[in-house]
């Protein structure tokens, strides 16, 4: 059945070789720890893949119940968390998973940085690899605000101050991102939200499509 | 045609991208306007409270004054309570200091940490200041505490805006 529906979109669209290319080719032996297994150090940046998908599936799933509103925000956390059924598991998934995501990434940085893997020809993946770095931390900045409670409001003031330390432009950074000169409230969790949500997710996935089309145009690095 | 210097598809060229450059910037500019509000936006200037702290009570000795006062956040409007410590210093002024630790922000105490006796103490990282609100050199804050300017409304203290101070 499976393949005759297979078949049926082939035939007129011919997916085939579109497949291929994405993912029909050998994984090298030194990048395979069936081979030796010390290359379970070239996981890291699929497992930090694995754990962004998580992310915004668990997220969506958060985004039924959540209210980014001052008066509603802590209620709909508590609510779903505690009165909806898995609430805590969903929930949890996000919390965790918003961790281990940097801890992931910051392992595949190392892996790439101590294996000299950014240098020619990969300089470009790697500055990708770090704008990836800076939306993921503000992904986790943005989304710890959220369930406003006082550790979320006190760490997000903290923050705006450090950012007000900017030179120059500082103050004005802090305005654009927080809503208000001095307020931390109403129009900073709606700001929050909007990034954490829409901005910054849109601009993981542009940057992670193009950190994967480098690697399959470069090809992994060699052993070394 | 080589006369007319412009050559059709040079023409097509530039008439595409003088529309799609129309076309973007017709609908970025308003996204960009509308994310850039409360930049733009014009506060009015902040009038004073006036407090339930008499001034002829108020002794050389910082006392917590806590005031309320309506706060517009865009479409939120609440009661909003804040903080000052208020003395007279030795010549017989009115000192009026901004809580908000300039380290990071935490809420300063007079006098709580039995470590550092008449000081303002900051819990978060150990900041201190003296009680005219200078920073002690060697905690984590970097400038003096901020001012209230306040003047006297029926013989009560009344404050306004928080003003901060350079390096006294």
């Amino acid at each position: 059945m499976l393949n005759r529906i297979y078949n049926w979109v082939d035939e007129r669209l011919d997916i085939t070789p579109l497949w291929r290319d994405i993912a029909d080719h050998e994984v090298p032996e030194h990048v395979n720890p069936a081979h030796h297994f010390s290359a379970f150090v070239y996981c890291f940046g699929g497992l930090t893949f694995f754990i962004v998908v998580i992310q915004i599936l668990s997220g969506m799933f958060l985004a039924m119940y959540y209210v980014p509103d001052i008066e509603n925000a802590w209620q709909s956390v508590y609510y779903l968390q505690y009165e909806v059924a898995y609430g805590k598991i969903i929930r949890s998934m996000h919390h965790w998973g918003a961790s281990l995501a940097i801890v992931m990434m910051f392992l595949h940085m190392l892996r790439v940085f101590f294996q000299g893997a950014y240098k020619k020809p990969r300089e470009l993946n790697w500055i990708v690899g770090v704008l990836i770095f800076f939306v993921m931390l503000g992904l986790g900045l943005t989304g710890y605000l959220l369930p406003w409670d006082m550790k979320a409001l006190f760490a997000t003031k903290v923050t705006l101050n450090i950012i007000e330390s900017v030179p120059f432009i500082g103050e004005h950074l802090k305005v654009f991102i927080a809503g208000d000169s001095e307020i931390v409230g109403a129009q900073t969790i709606t700001r929050f939200f909007a990034i954490h949500v829409f901005f910054l997710p849109a601009a993981l996935l542009g940057l992670i499509a193009l950190h994967f089309i480098m690697i399959r145009k470069q090809g992994i690095s060699g052993p070394l | 045609m080589s006369k007319k210097g412009v050559t059709r598809r040079q023409f097509l060229n530039y008439t595409l991208t003088g529309v799609g450059g129309f076309m973007a910037s017709a609908t970025l500019l308003p996204m960009l306007r509308f994310a850039a509000d409360p930049l733009l936006q014009t506060k009015q200037e902040s009038d004073f409270v006036v407090t339930d702290k008499k001034i002829s009570e108020i002794t050389s000795e910082p006392v917590r004054v806590d005031f309320a006062y309506e706060q517009t956040d865009g479409w939120y409007s609440s009661t909003v309570t804040n903080t000052a410590w208020v003395y007279k210093n030795e010549k017989g002024e009115i000192v009026a200091l901004s809580p908000v630790c300039t380290h990071l922000g935490c809420m300063v105490d007079w006098n709580t940490n039995e470590k550092y006796p008449n000081k303002f103490y900051c819990p978060c990282h150990d900041g201190l200041y003296t009680k005219d609100g200078k920073n002690v050199e060697g905690t984590p804050p970097t400038r003096p505490l901020d001012v209230y300017t306040h003047k006297e409304v029926d013989g009560y203290l009344a404050l306004g805006k928080v003003k901060p101070r350079e390096e006294a």
